[in-house]
């Protein structure tokens, strides 16, 4: 995969966790109706967001640590496992999470969209990259950007978040103004089991590559 | 796995009211006498073109007996919607059936025919005891995270009644949901502003004040339930309780507003000890405190010592015993149930504060003994009890037995059962749809009814 294409994956898998409703738009949707304004679609975004860095961040770094630290094989092969065996796992028992509660503040937004992400492995997806970018990482960064596992680590989370803010913003705002709740029935569409196969899908890619 | 989400589910109350009309009712029949009889689990034809409309179509026996069928739920709901626990791909499919008086819990699956459900799991008395400490489950709510259910009381048939929790994939009892129940003790109905993270409860008696008749002794000591609780729903701590007056005997139905932008709802309590009223109270929420206020009254009317059971012969009156309330799902009309006078009673509560009573159908009734249209020349026995309204609203059904202990007292003759049918046109005029009248074998009687893909007690909504 060339450098560039890398880039645009990980913003598209951005956009990818930013459509799922259940990964943060739809939460900030309903506290937007429940105070009657948009303002407050755009205020909930934030702590969601700020969730789902972490969460993700969390996966990147400690893949990049281990990559620096531990034979690369070793690592990118691990890393493939995981997502086979977390993909199947969601397949399997895809359990949702039990969080009683609408009346949540900015940090237990941060916390809802930090568990949310986890429990689906958001972080996960972004592994294979982690892994084949620190395999070329001189040929890696961005012209005029820092070098360094580390700094193409945080570059990566940075764009796969831009990904997934856009497209979270713009869902919530689309629904919240034009489409409405209506459409919740009939176009929510099952992205759990989607998603389960994607996990497997870039696990088995990173396999082969 | 569902790849979208149930078509029952409706994110908002105008979503649901837009859905087609029901098809089926499921109708939980208990043995009338209670010796050797099973209950069972009708389901009655609601579609007005079909042949065998208002007919039995289908229905399963239990295989236990003594359970005592009352009410009944969901396993899921149109609350799978809401955005903090989201799992919109599961099926409203299976009813979560409890025996009040067996404690024993049916799960019953609708699908593939939903004319001919079947028992796949029978929760028994003994997990529930171990897991929860509870006995006598009573309301059943899909709930966001869980199917809650409320229980009358311990293993020993004292208090505290409460509230537990079953998985919503296993069906195993997962353990009481409070975890501060403050003073609450007595326990009936709950339900809850899902949005604002608020449950609301309400107060019988323990089973043993239930179990062997009303005990006219306790009641006349104000010993049955007269206070609402409100509790946190995410902390699952008890906030503050009201007193609706010691003389206010058993708050029993709680019917919250079904927009969550709401913050009110109605409670119904069967009798005051001083002039043998019903009334309906209001809750809201004000500067951040819940606060209660009597907004109905429904006075006893006069009647014949001859004509009244031992019970009331004392007093020369009926007493309403307004016994359930349901809330259209556009909150807009408060049905009451007066299963004492025969009386299905119609209020305008657009402006909650201010109820307005719109209609009034007679059927049934102490002293009354109203006959439906179909049959203009029977006396009928029991009177308006368990209502259900359809999601659009344009539908109300009702049956008439209470309770089993409770009707023999009341209704000393029989109560042979029957469940009805009422229309609501454009402008809210209700009336008897005259070829709904249906009539459960001498064998059993007719409690709680739940329209195939929700109605107006069934379901809470995220959106507005």
């Amino acid at each position: 995969m060339s450098d560039r294409y890398v880039w645009l994956a990980l913003f598209l898998l951005g956009c990818y966790h930013g459509l799922n409703p259940g990964m943060g738009w739809l939460f900030a949707v309903a506290l937007g109706f429940q105070e009657k304004r948009a303002s407050a679609v755009l205020r909930a975004i934030v702590p969601l967001t700020l969730g789902h860095v972490v969460s993700v961040a969390s996966i990147v770094v400690v893949a990049t640590f281990a990559d620096a630290e531990f034979p690369h094989n070793a690592v990118h092969y691990t890393a493939a496992a995981v997502l086979i065996g977390f993909g199947v796992y969601r397949l399997v028992r895809a359990r949702h999470i039990r969080w009683v509660g609408m009346r949540v503040g900015f940090w237990g937004l941060v916390l809802w969209g930090f568990l949310m992400s986890s429990a689906h492995g958001a972080g996960l997806m972004l592994l294979p990259f982690v892994t084949s970018a620190h395999a070329s990482a001189p040929s890696m960064p961005m012209p005029g950007v820092a070098h360094g596992p580390y700094a193409v680590a945080w570059l990566m989370v940075a764009v796969h978040t831009l990904g997934y803010l856009l497209t979270t913003t713009g869902v919530a705002l689309l629904v919240y103004t034009k489409v409405g709740v209506r459409f919740l029935r009939v176009g929510w569409l099952n992205l759990d089991l989607v998603w389960a196969i994607a996990l497997i899908l870039t696990g088995l890619i990173a396999l082969l590559t | 796995m569902q790849l979208k989400p149930d078509p029952t589910f409706y994110a908002s109350p105008k979503d649901a009211m837009k859905a087609p009309p029901e098809a089926l009712a499921y109708v939980a029949l208990l043995s009338a006498t209670g010796n050797g009889v099973p209950d069972r689990l009708a389901v009655v034809d609601t579609d007005p073109s079909s042949p065998r409309y208002a007919t039995e179509v289908g229905g399963v026996d239990l295989p236990n007996t003594g359970d005592e069928l009352h009410h009944f739920g969901w396993n899921a709901c149109s609350a799978a919607l809401c955005p903090f626990a989201p799992h919109p791909h599961v099926e409203r499919r299976y009813l979560i059936v409890p025996g009040l008086r067996s404690s024993r819990i049916y799960v019953i699956d609708t699908k593939p025919n939903p004319a001919q459900p079947r028992i796949t799991k029978i929760i028994e008395p003994e997990e529930i005891i171990a897991k929860a400490g509870y006995t006598r489950p009573h309301t059943v709510h899909c709930g966001p995270d869980a199917i809650y259910v409320s229980a009358l009381g311990n293993a020993e048939g004292d208090g505290p009644g409460g509230i537990f929790k079953l998985d919503c994939d296993t069906f195993d009892v997962i353990g009481p949901w409070e975890v501060d129940r403050g003073p609450q003790y007595l326990a009936y109905d709950f339900w809850w502003h899902l949005t604002h993270d608020a449950l609301i409860s309400s107060e019988w008696g323990t089973p043993k004040m239930l179990e062997n008749g009303l005990n006219a002794e306790m009641l006349l000591a104000g010993k049955y339930g007269h206070q609402l609780h409100f509790w946190d729903l995410r902390t699952r701590k008890h906030k503050q309780s009201i007193d609706l007056g010691p003389e206010q005997q058993m708050v029993l139905e709680l019917r919250p507003s079904h927009d969550p932008a709401n913050t009110y709802g109605f409670a119904g309590v069967v009798v005051s000890l001083k002039d043998l009223s019903s009334s309906i109270w209001l809750w809201h929420r004000k500067n951040g405190e819940w606060a209660a206020q009597k907004v109905i009254e429904i006075p006893a009317e006069p009647a014949d010592p001859a004509q009244l059971p031992d019970l009331l012969k004392g007093f020369s009156a009926v007493p309403p015993l307004l016994s359930d309330i349901d809330l259209s799902v556009d909150d807009r009309y408060l049905y009451a149930s007066c299963w004492g006078t025969g009386e299905m009673r119609q209020y305008d509560v657009s402006d909650p504060f201010h109820p307005e009573l719109v209609g009034s159908v007679h059927i049934g009734g102490i002293a009354r003994r109203a006959p439906h249209p179909a049959k203009p020349d029977k006396a009928l026995a029991g009177g308006p009890q368990m209502v259900e309204v359809s999601r659009d609203g344009k539908r109300v059904y009702f049956t008439n037995s209470l309770y089993r202990a409770w009707d023999d007292q009341f209704y000393p003759d029989g109560v042979k059962s029957w469940m009805v049918k009422l229309d609501v046109a454009g402008d809210g005029v209700m009336s008897f749809d005259k070829k709904f009248y249906f009539e459960s074998a001498d064998a059993h009687r007719v409690h709680q009814v739940r329209l195939a893909g929700g109605d107006a007690s069934s379901d809470s909504y995220c959106y507005s």
